[in-house]
């Protein structure tokens, strides 16, 4: 135990994902050790990103002011929603540049195990977006992996009774990959997603 | 295919022990606790990354340290491949990886079929007594061995099935509501199936339809991954039953009519037909474990676990028109366990055209000696075996005299002659 606050900054250090006790004390002996002015620049910082960083009211995604930049921006295509599950997500989709629509973030997977269910997802606000008939089609952009794959036949089974195209992301084989590198459960996926060829 | 070279670090009682192999027949002689058996548990480690004798890898790292490593130079048509495993169980090296031929692979799962054995132990007499988990182990393991793809969707099943479970627990008393809801008037525990389960009348906003909903879905997930793993359990029983009977009767030297059938958890009529020898289509599967998911609905809700899916299967072994697990003789269930052992030894030699490494631990000494004689002939003419035994004089001359013989002793391993 060290004395009061650094011992406090130890076990606040210690609460963040990914830092155990020995990280947090390294740090915390690293800021005590560091420039006064790059401490200050890093409380300013978290103070920062508390008082300005909010989610979007209709996306979900991480802003800086009511809505995000992508659903404030007018240039975007109102008839596509773009399903993901986290903020990162966005940004993923987004250096494509393929995609004009807008996102919609679920804020997780389903995931018993967890304890996340429907409930804890942004469902219903996903839904309210839906109801004035503006978007054609939602594409289901979840990780490809079995949470993902069970939040994506959710949402399809949910938005089955609305009038709009409900799309997933394809599976397959990596775009300059090799086809010998690719393990079996994708090599799978890729064959039964395979198309003819169009010439 | 055949280990020419076996060596181990740290793994169970050893510090470090090299074991030079050749094709034919090699015999491991040693007291009780000598450590032959650790031997031949590392070569069976290295083609299923798993122990035949243990669930968890922290018993086979060498007290004290917290490393193991396994080589095995295989030899398969004139080509060498060197397997290098590392069991880490300390926390400060992580998970534990593997190596072929020096490079490393992107997940351990990715040399299984490089190596393949059939390891037959004192253990597997569980394949006869033991619970219905042994004989579905015993069936997704040689699924796996024949075709290492399937290690992926075993492993996704588990994980479907925890997650289900998990929602069956966690949201017991608002499914319970969900499914009683709209037999109010006859008994709360009416076990008549509902349309999808889910009451259209119920508020959209309580919790009761999104946990339906949700267990819908991961009906779905496991119907999908449970028809692939049930479909191809179901093809497998079909190869290896004719192996099964010739196996046995080959050990036992009579006309037993030994034979196994699945025993499914599905509904009476597909379950019928499965256990008479049926293989449906994946389809089929796929839908009527949907079905049957639906008819135990509130019953699974009740009890919180999933009661429908290759999970609950069971392997019925019968000799005759009796099943094996209560009527047959110690002799005949050891006969039984040896017969599948040495089924899975033909079939996989048979599908691939190349011989699996057969291992017998401790075998002998449990068979008379007209059983012992048999077995000899039976394995003679396999590309490599492994052989442990307490006596020399447990293992027929024919094996011994024309292989090499190692004495292992508290953990030192000497060539005999």
């Amino acid at each position: 135990m060290y004395e009061g606050v650094v011992q406090d900054l130890i076990d606040e250090l210690g609460r963040l994902p990914g830092v155990g006790p020995k990280s947090a004390q390294r740090i915390a002996f690293h800021l005590l050790q560091a420039d006064s002015l790059d401490v200050t620049r890093l409380v300013s910082a978290l103070v920062e990103v508390k008082e300005k960083v909010r989610f979007c009211i209709v996306c979900g995604n991480v802003a800086e002011a009511e809505q995000c930049r992508i659903c404030s921006d007018p240039r975007r295509d109102l008839t596509y929603i773009c399903v993901v599950e986290e903020p990162k997500d966005v940004v993923a989709v987004e250096r494509t540049r393929e995609f004009r629509g807008r996102y919609h973030v679920l804020g997780g997977a389903i995931s018993p195990i967890e304890g996340v269910g429907p409930d804890d997802l942004r469902i219903k606000e996903l839904l309210t977006r839906l109801a004035d008939g503006a978007v054609t089609e939602v594409i289901v952009a979840t990780d490809p992996n079995l949470e993902g794959e069970a939040t994506a036949t959710y949402l399809a089974r949910l938005l089955r009774p609305l009038d709009l195209k409900v799309t997933r992301l394809a599976s397959g084989l990596p775009v300059g990959g090799d086809l010998e590198y690719a393990d079996e459960v994708t090599l799978g996926r890729a064959f039964e997603g395979r198309r003819v060829l169009d010439v | 295919m055949h280990l020419r070279q076996l060596s181990v670090v740290d793994f169970r009682s050893y510090p470090s022990a090299e074991l030079p192999l050749k094709p034919g027949v090699t015999t491991l002689i040693g007291l009780n606790g000598q450590g032959k058996t650790n031997l031949i548990e590392a070569a069976g480690y290295l083609a299923t990354l798993g122990s035949h004798r243990v669930a968890s890898d922290t018993p086979l790292v060498r007290a004290g340290t917290q490393q193991a490593v396994i080589r095995g130079v295989v030899v398969r048509d004139g080509h060498e491949t060197l397997i290098e495993l590392e069991i880490n169980t300390g926390r400060a090296n992580g998970r534990n990886r593997a190596r072929l031929n020096r490079s490393p692979a992107a997940r351990p799962r990715d040399v299984l079929g490089t190596l393949r054995t059939v390891l037959f132990a004192p253990e597997d007499l569980g394949l006869v007594k033991g619970d219905p988990s042994e004989r579905r182990r015993f069936l997704d393991e040689l699924l796996v061995t024949r075709q290492p793809r399937w290690a992926g969707v075993r492993s996704d099943y588990d994980k479907v099935l925890k997650q289900r479970n998990a929602l069956l627990k966690s949201a017991a008393p608002v499914l319970r509501r969900g499914v009683r809801r709209p037999h109010r008037s006859s008994t709360p525990l009416s076990t008549e199936p509902m349309d999808k389960g889910v009451d259209k009348s119920v508020d959209p906003n309580d919790g009761t339809v999104n946990a339906l909903h949700t267990l819908d879905v991961w009906n779905s997930q496991l119907a999908m991954v449970g028809a692939q793993l049930l479909y191809a359990r179901l093809r497998l029983m079909r190869d290896l039953g004719p192996y099964l009977s010739e196996a046995y009767d080959e050990v036992s030297a009579a006309t037993s009519d030994a034979r196994i059938s699945y025993k499914s958890s599905l509904r009476e009529e597909m379950a019928a037909a499965i256990a008479a020898g049926a293989v449906p289509e994946m389809q089929a599967l796929h839908d009527e474990i949907l079905a049957s998911l639906e008819a135990v609905r509130v019953n699974e809700i009740d009890r919180g676990i999933s009661l429908v899916g290759p999970h609950r299967d069971d392997v019925v072994l019968s000799l005759g028109q009796l099943p094996a697990k209560g009527y047959a003789s110690h002799g005949e269930s050891w006969s039984f366990a040896l017969g599948l052992r040495l089924a899975a030894y033909q079939l996989l030699r048979h599908d691939l055209g190349d011989d699996p490494i057969l291992i017998l631990d401790d075998v002998f000494a449990e068979l008379d000696s007209g059983r012992r004689d048999r077995l000899a002939a039976l394995v003679a003419d396999c590309e490599q075996v492994l052989i442990t035994a307490a006596f020399p004089g447990d293992v027929p001359s024919v094996l011994s005299d024309s292989g090499t013989t190692y004495r292992v002793t508290l953990g030192e391993v000497v060539r005999a002659d």
